[in-house]
């Protein structure tokens, strides 16, 4: 099928992706993470002592701070920092470093779609950057659906809004080291076929939702291949910044 | 948590049941669940027992009391007229507010928003838009001039786990209560609320909204939250289960079995395809049932 978009690029094509890490010389860890021209700027303070009231204190906790590029912080960044500091959660480990806190700031450079996507790859990298121990790493990608019902990645924010739905969709990514057979997989299914976080607007069908779930995974392994290759040249120098 | 089974599965036999209750939940509620049942005696998929009284706020147009086991929720909606934005000159508005005062959970401190509620509201807010429940354009009354802003207030009571569902079954109920009340046009232009005594006298003032009229509604959505733990799903989790088991799922779907969201916030357990079938067939269920005590509490109301 031919679908047309604006920028000439194909229904599975994605933007092109740049992450650079250790931006900030303050911060514990940064990273900056653009998907064309939506950027994100992550910096990753931490882990410091104590946590906050109704938090575990047997367990490290995570604080996520949005900062939206112009105005004041709505109901639409308190559910994103909800969203990011429960996918961050999930894959911390939290028990490493208990009683401590580690705060996540964000700040939005652009919006060109795709932003909460964008900001999980962001946080991630900064994440690792920080040295923060980590279970995996988590690859997020943004699907639209339209009204016939092919489905597009990496929407910009013109193709969100002429959408009939969009999906937002966090994997963890492909492990490369080997596993003890059995330990991670439920039902026979690989854990990066796991759905870490799903988020989605507009009504669609069921079919269409896993549909959009098969695209969303193959594309994530490509983007786990980037995010890995681009955190790479760093991970020597990463231990001697936490202290 | 740090604990294996084995030793915990010797205290259990030394503590009383509510000590280990609090010591050790995540053994309490998995030794529960291995023989497939929780310990308020629900069955894994059930859903707690759901009540819906229509109309409990006299002052509101349209009002709704849903309970779902303890969680108590109060939704309230008051039309206003307001002129609609240059961009959607036909169109009407609905304002969503969800709050969580402190008596609703301890949680919640006196004087300081509760974290959830914004999040619920928006939830809320995309869950109403995305169903295509409710026609903007059924909302307006003079094109480019007059048109119904619905403020839609939800109050938590009683926050005892799966807030969500709670709160859209109370705003789905609370939009069937609603009766848009009647307006005319007066002599300068201006949209004027016509009191019901006067309604039929001499009213040179052309009536834009002639009688008092029900929202049509299309599609109603029904959501239900799963926890997910382990290969175990548990379906409308109260407080206490959503504490110690972390990852939860919400699905929407409308009455015509579309899937209005699919909402996993993170959480340590991966959603897997089989999963996600699990859950959407479980709300397809569950909303079935709720559809049932909607349209129950619907028939009750015009019976009276």
């Amino acid at each position: 099928m031919e679908i047309d978009r604006d920028d000439g690029r194909t229904a599975n094509q994605l933007r092109p992706l740049a992450c650079s890490c250790n931006v900030l010389n303050r911060a514990h860890g940064s990273a900056s993470w653009s998907q064309g021209d939506t950027k994100i700027l992550a910096a990753v303070y931490g882990p410091k002592a104590g946590t906050k009231k109704n938090e575990n204190p047997e367990k490290a906790s995570i604080e996520v701070i949005w900062k939206p590029k112009t105005g004041q912080i709505g109901k639409l960044e308190r559910e994103c920092e909800m969203i990011l500091k429960r996918t961050l959660q999930s894959i911390c480990i939290l028990t490493i470093n208990p009683n401590t806190t580690t705060s996540i700031v964000v700040q939005v450079i652009h919006d060109d779609g795709a932003l909460l996507p964008c900001a999980i790859n962001a946080s991630c990298a900064a994440l690792v950057d920080a040295g923060i121990p980590l279970k995996h790493l988590a690859v997020a990608i943004s699907c639209c659906l339209s009204e016939s019902g092919y489905v597009i990645l990496d929407p910009t924010k013109l193709e969100e809004q002429k959408m009939k739905a969009s999906v937002h969709l966090v994997f963890p990514n492909s492990p490369v080291s080997v596993i003890p057979e059995g330990s991670t997989q439920v039902g026979g299914e690989p854990l990066e076929n796991g759905i870490i976080t799903s988020l989605t607007q507009g009504a669609m069908s069921v079919d269409d939702y896993i549909h959009c779930l098969e695209r969303g995974r193959a594309a994530t392994a490509k983007m786990s291949a980037f995010l890995r290759r681009s955190l790479q040249p760093q991970l020597p120098t990463d231990s001697s910044k936490v202290g | 948590m740090g604990l294996p089974n084995a030793a915990s599965g010797d205290l259990s036999s030394e503590m009383e049941v509510d000590a280990f209750r609090r010591l050790f939940p995540i053994q309490f509620f998995e030794r529960h669940l291995a023989e497939s049942i929780r310990p308020d005696g629900r069955a894994l998929g059930k859903a707690r027992d759901t009540t819906i009284a229509l109309g409990p706020v006299s002052s509101a147009n349209g009002s709704a009391l849903a309970k779902v086991g303890s969680t108590t929720m109060l939704a309230a909606i008051k039309m206003e007229v307001m002129t609609p934005s240059i961009e959607s000159p036909d169109e009407g508005c609905i304002a969503v507010d969800f709050h969580m005062p402190s008596i609703c959970s301890p949680i919640v401190r006196p004087g300081r928003p509760a974290e959830a509620a914004p999040v619920i509201s928006k939830q809320l807010s995309d869950t109403i838009s995305s169903s295509g429940m409710i026609d903007l354009r059924e909302l307006s009354l003079v094109k480019g001039k007059a048109a119904w802003m619905a403020y839609l207030d939800i109050y938590c009571l009683d926050a005892d786990g799966s807030l969500f569902d709670a709160a859209l079954l109370s705003a789905a109920a609370a939009f069937s209560h609603l009766q848009i009340p009647v307006v005319a046009l007066n002599d300068d232009g201006k949209v004027v609320f016509v009191s019901e005594e006067k309604g039929g006298e001499n009213f040179e003032k052309e009536a834009v909204n002639k009688e008092k009229r029900k929202l049509k509604l299309n599609s109603l959505p029904f959501s239900l939250t799963c926890l997910l733990h382990k290969n175990y799903i548990l379906a409308d989790p109260t407080a206490e289960e959503e504490s110690v088991m972390e990852t939860i799922v919400t699905v929407v779907l409308d009455s015509s079995g579309q899937l209005v969201s699919f909402y996993k916030p993170g959480g340590s357990v991966l959603a897997y395809t089989s999963a996600v079938q699990d859950c959407v067939a479980l709300t397809r269920q569950r909303s079935k049932e709720l559809q049932m005590i909607l349209d129950e509490a619907i028939s009750g109301m015009e019976i009276d």
